[in-house]
């Protein structure tokens, strides 16, 4: 333990004269209640770090001790389905009312563990020595990355704190280690595994105008930009709680605390459409509130996605929902600041960007160490001040995602969410996913998608136009695409995040709506070409059904929904025969 | 708890609003101190950088009078706090919590950080409570809960100071065990006038023996605007979690704060953000507005509704932005109502309540009221979108649809959004369903076939 003793504090940053040697982001153990910090700078026997915690009460004198390691968590099977700090810090109702300064406490859970290797076994880094007991995912006892040898010893069947060793390795130098069911993993730094892979399929969200026009790889990155009250946060809640991810990792950067009290009341009501079981058992919070420390809100991104590695290298597929990465970078800004060093565009660090990039390099879906296929899916959140997707968080970020939902004010005020703008957002994957759509059974996906698009994008050109012309003087064919686009934007792109019905929409739901609008939208253009106007197209009762498809239709009523197919088809068919019968009259 | 040191003749430097001077006793950051000019006054500060040999002293007041040699400065080796007792209601403080009505001073039962500590976001419980404000553009579209903070974004010359008194006079849970309610005034650079309207409102009202007032005047120095709010929110919760009540607090005008953040943060030399603002706006503007809560176990609850005037008008602009970035939506004020003689001239579309889906519908409200207001939301977006037609065409121009709309638009701002009187959730709800039947049932797509039913093809039926 590194000795040094603090020089002069003010707000979160200290400098503190050393007699023996620190590294650079070491953790620390600060002042009498033993904050948590970490090295900074260092410059001659001066060092400088930042505090994660309240530094009120600190004073020149203080000591300050190194831990002789880099700014670490412990990951291991007490993590899942419990809410932390931005430090992995535990934060139960027990933890009392407020959040208060040297609270530090380590967890201690108690595990059932089952042994999965013997005596003299060879073990590498990252493979699996044992299970521990109990529901939901993550449940694989990992060696540590960078550890293999010999297994000298393991604990028999039986139930310990997750901290305790309960195997022994011995390295090919002879060394003996201890292991436990949890082991400590450096935030800033990526886990490691045996192979990248590319993106196959995609990471089902359950919303429509995600999985249908934007969808994002398994192991891709997707950013959702939008200024306040668009529905980023409610958007982020919505995949973490319809994906189909094995563990959602849900970090609460610089937002509200009682958006992290409503995943915290919500989550354990709730039901994995896909394992029948509590959503909470998958789901890790940590929570950095606005008006925590803004020190620790910057580790806090990093401790979210070690945790996410973590889960990976089990072989599951993990998501990760970072509310807001802006938060995030204007603690970077606030750090640099303070420490003098130079502002660059809007003030922030000229190294902003390669911490972006950096924190999106780490998504990924990987073969682990131990051979297993497991992935992270990073879906960060930003928020552009006034809105304006020109400032440098949103546009370096769009420089390293592969989706990117663009957040519209104006749907958000007519209430029309998610409030994505399709004609601004995109996906790159879509050559690849669209194959994963054909297993599906869902071959026309691609297809669909193009002319979803081309529907709005036509519908933007012809509003254009019709606030010159009206709209009425517009020849019908248009004034269908008009109308078809209504269809698509009301009846197939909105979906209530907080509809019991429509929160959740499973692929087949949405390929079975998307061919009855499709089918709906072919049999109005042919009958426009015959002369219909399409302003007895648009008093066709049937379109109430469609508009209302997903309000009205969930999972268990796809049969049902084929009868609307018959209906389009019958009211067409009225259609045409009144006209003919008018025609002949 | 160590005793006040006392030094003298330790300054060294005196700029702007920071005083250097030789750490000459034991001080530690934060440490709350008083400096003594020679007059005799003392100004709140407090320590807030300091190494081995020196520190940093912020003065939270004018430093005017001050000079080096005959300033004193004293230390309470502790931070800064205010001591609190029963008998906070009915009392006027000033932006130190000190009492300024002539009555005594209140028995210090206890301190409190005036910096406050977070809520440990696991021990928060979700604002679920529907608060009746009697305000249709609020109560239907736009629901407050108690335990939320929802600020009124106003323009320079709107009404939002009789909307958010009215508010506080009116405010009531639906069912009657209201509990303990009270309201803490905070009035941040303040004109006379407005503070004294807002008591005469609640005197005459009766509520002014549940009220207490903190106020820093618009004469009185902008430094100590910053610890207004921190002060009245300290009151704010001990009135919440030590005696249990269900406190609104009313600040206003927060831009006024904002003003003074960046006077401050412009002395200290510091690199500011966007339009001069520091940095740490948002992050300091959160330590105020996340104070707001429902905690799980304790019976009271803090609501806060402050005000702030957009400057320019402009939702953009950094105070209006990074506020609604904190606060759970904000209602928004609009002079083009205001000019056509609405009151409350509340512009609904950019007007949101992020609680409002916790707070309303089955079980909380009335089953139909989410998607009422929906509807309403909906029709309002497209009655705006037919006016941009009608400005660009004429209104003759437009299908008939679209003149259906333009209607709607105006009787929803003439009927619904303006009133003179209170309104029962129920009478706003029965309002809208009135509006929502003059346009074709077709459009009608967030309503489900039962509703429509009830409310609109049959209204006879409609409750
Ligand atoms: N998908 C959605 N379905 C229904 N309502 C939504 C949806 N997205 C957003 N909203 C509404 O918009 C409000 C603001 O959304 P939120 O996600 O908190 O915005 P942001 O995080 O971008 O500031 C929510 O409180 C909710 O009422
Ligand atoms: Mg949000």
């Amino acid at each position: 333990m590194t000795q040094a003793v603090i020089q002069w504090i003010g707000g979160p940053v200290l400098k503190a004269r050393v007699s023996e040697p620190f590294q650079i982001h070491e953790a620390l153990a600060v002042g009498e209640q033993r904050l948590l910090g970490e090295v900074i700078q260092l410059s001659g026997d001066l060092l400088t770090a930042q505090v994660y915690e309240d530094t009120t009460g600190l004073k020149p004198g203080d000591p300050v001790v190194g831990s002789g390691l880099p700014l670490s968590v412990a990951l291991g099977p007490g993590i899942l389905g419990n809410i932390f700090d931005g430090l992995l810090r535990p934060l139960s109702e027990a933890s009392g009312h407020w959040f208060q300064p040297g609270l530090a406490a380590a967890r201690s859970g108690q595990f059932r563990f089952e042994p999965g290797v013997g005596e003299g076994d060879e073990l590498a880094g990252g493979q699996v020595f044992g299970q521990v007991d109990g529901p939901g995912p993550g449940r694989a006892c990992l060696v540590p990355p960078l550890l293999s040898g010999r297994v000298r010893s393991i604990r028999p069947a039986g139930t310990y704190a997750e901290d305790e060793p309960v195997l022994e390795i011995e390295d090919a130098g002879g060394r003996v280690h201890r292991v436990a069911m949890q082991h400590d993993w450096p935030v800033r730094r990526p886990r490691p595994a045996a192979e990248r892979l590319s993106a196959d399929a995609p990471m089902v969200t359950g919303q429509r105008i995600l999985d249908t026009l934007f969808p994002v790889a398994r192991g891709g990155r997707a950013a959702l930009p939008g200024g306040f009250g668009t529905g980023k946060t409610v958007l982020q809640e919505s995949l973490a709680k319809w994906c189909d991810a094995d563990v959602i990792v849900y970090v609460g950067c610089g937002e509200r605390g009682n958006e992290m009290a409503d995943v915290l009341d919500e989550f354990p009501h709730l039901e994995d459409p896909r394992t029948g079981r509590p959503l909470m058992e998958r789901t890790v919070i940590i929570a950095n509130t606005s008006n925590m420390p803004v020190a620790a809100r910057e580790a806090s991104i990093y401790t979210a996605i070690t945790v996410a590695e973590y889960f990976r290298d089990q072989g599951l597929h993990v998501a990760l929902m970072a509310d807001s990465t802006s938060r995030w970078a204007e603690a970077l800004r606030e750090v640099s600041g303070r420490l003098g060093e130079l502002p660059g565009e809007s003030g922030y660090p000229a190294y902003l960007a390669s911490r972006l990039a950096d924190f999106y390099e780490r998504a990924s879906r990987v073969k682990a160490l131990n051979g297993e296929e497991g992935s992270v899916t990073v879906i960060g959140a930003v928020s552009p001040p006034a809105g304006d997707f020109s400032e440098p968080v949103t546009s370096h970020t769009k420089r390293y995602v592969r989706s990117f939902w663009a957040l519209d004010r104006g749907r958000a005020q007519a209430r029309s969410y998610p409030a994505i703008h399709p004609l601004k957002s995109y996906a790159e994957d879509v050559d690849t996913l669209a194959r994963w759509w054909q297993l599906q059974g869902n071959s026309e996906w691609r297809e669909y998608r193009r002319r979803l698009l081309g529907l709005l994008e036509s519908q933007a050109r012809l509003e254009r136009m019709a606030r010159i012309v009206g709209k009425d003087s517009l020849p019908p064919e248009q004034q269908l695409t008009l109308l078809a686009a209504d269809l698509m934007n009301e009846g197939f792109l909105r979906q209530s995040a907080f509809s019991e019905v429509d929160r959740f929409c499973s692929p087949k739901r949405q390929t079975a709506m998307l061919r009855l609008m499709m089918q709906f939208i072919d049999l109005a253009g042919e009958a426009v070409a015959a002369g219909t106007p399409p302003a007895e197209i648009a008093a066709m009762p049937i379109l109430r059904t469609l508009q209302r498809l997903g309000e009205e239709f969930g999972e268990d009523d796809l049969e049902r929904q084929s009868e609307v197919a018959s209906e389009i088809g019958a009211a067409f068919n009225a259609l045409n025969d009144h006209k003919e019968a008018a025609d002949v009259g | 708890m160590s005793a006040d040191v006392i030094l003298s003749g330790a300054l060294t430097g005196l700029e702007g609003p920071l005083l250097f001077a030789r750490r000459e006793a034991n001080v530690a950051l934060n440490d709350a101190v008083e400096v003594i000019g020679r007059e005799g006054r003392g100004r709140v500060g407090r320590v807030s950088a300091l190494d081995e040999e020196a520190m940093v002293i912020e003065v939270l007041e004018s430093t005017t009078g001050l000079d080096l040699d005959g300033t004193r400065i004293r230390i309470r080796q502790r931070p800064l706090e205010m001591a609190l007792g029963p008998g906070l209601l009915g009392r006027v403080f000033n932006s130190v919590g000190a009492p300024i009505d002539g009555g005594p001073a209140l028995p210090a039962e206890r301190r409190q950080r005036v910096d406050g500590m977070a809520i440990n976001p696991a021990a928060r419980d979700l604002p679920r409570d529907f608060i009746e404000t009697t305000v249709s553009t609020i109560d239907l579209m736009n629901s407050l809960v108690r335990g939320q903070k929802l600020p009124l974004f106003s323009c320079g010359g709107l009404p939002h100071d009789r909307l958010a008194t009215q508010i506080a006079q009116r405010a009531r849970l639906r069912d009657a065990q209201a509990g303990e309610f009270c309201v803490v005034f905070v009035g941040i650079g303040v004109p006379y006038d407005t503070a004294e309207n807002f008591r005469y409102a609640m005197e005459k009202s009766g509520a002014l023996a549940h009220t207490a007032m903190f106020l820093n005047h618009a004469d009185e120095p902008s430094t100590q605007r910053l610890l207004t709010p921190r002060f009245a929110l300290t009151a704010a919760e001990y009135l919440a979690f030590v005696e249990d009540r269900h406190v609104l607090v009313v600040m206003t005008d927060m831009t006024n704060y904002c003003e003074a953040l960046r006077e401050v943060s412009a002395s200290h030399g510091e690199i500011p953000s966007r339009k001069g603002y520091p940095g740490y706006m948002y992050s300091d503007l959160a330590t105020i507005f996340e104070r707001a809560g429902c905690i799980k176990g304790l019976p009271g609850t803090l609501t806060q509704l402050p005000i702030l005037t957009m400057p320019g008008d402009d939702i953009g602009h950094p105070i209006p932005d990074l506020t609604g970035y904190i606060t759970e939506g904000q209602i928004v004020l609009g002079r083009e109502l205001d000019r056509k003689g609405v009151y409350p001239p509340v512009e609904v579309l950019p007007s949101l309540s992020r609680l409002m889906d916790a707070g309303t519908g089955k079980g909380y409200t009335h089953p139909d009221h989410p998607a009422l207001s929906n509807q309403l939301f909906a029709c309002y977006a497209r009655a705006s979108r037919a006016r941009v037609l009608a400005s660009v065409m004429g209104v003759d121009g437009l299908p008939e649809t679209d003149r259906r709309f333009l209607e709607f638009g105006d009787a929803f701002e003439e009927r619904l959004v303006s009133q003179q009187y209170p309104r029962t959730l129920e009478e706003s709800m029965a309002l809208g369903w009135e509006l929502l039947r003059a346009l074709p049932v077709s459009e009608l797509t967030r309503l489900s076939g039962e509703q429509l039913a009830c409310y609109i093809e049959a209204p006879a039926e409609a409750g």
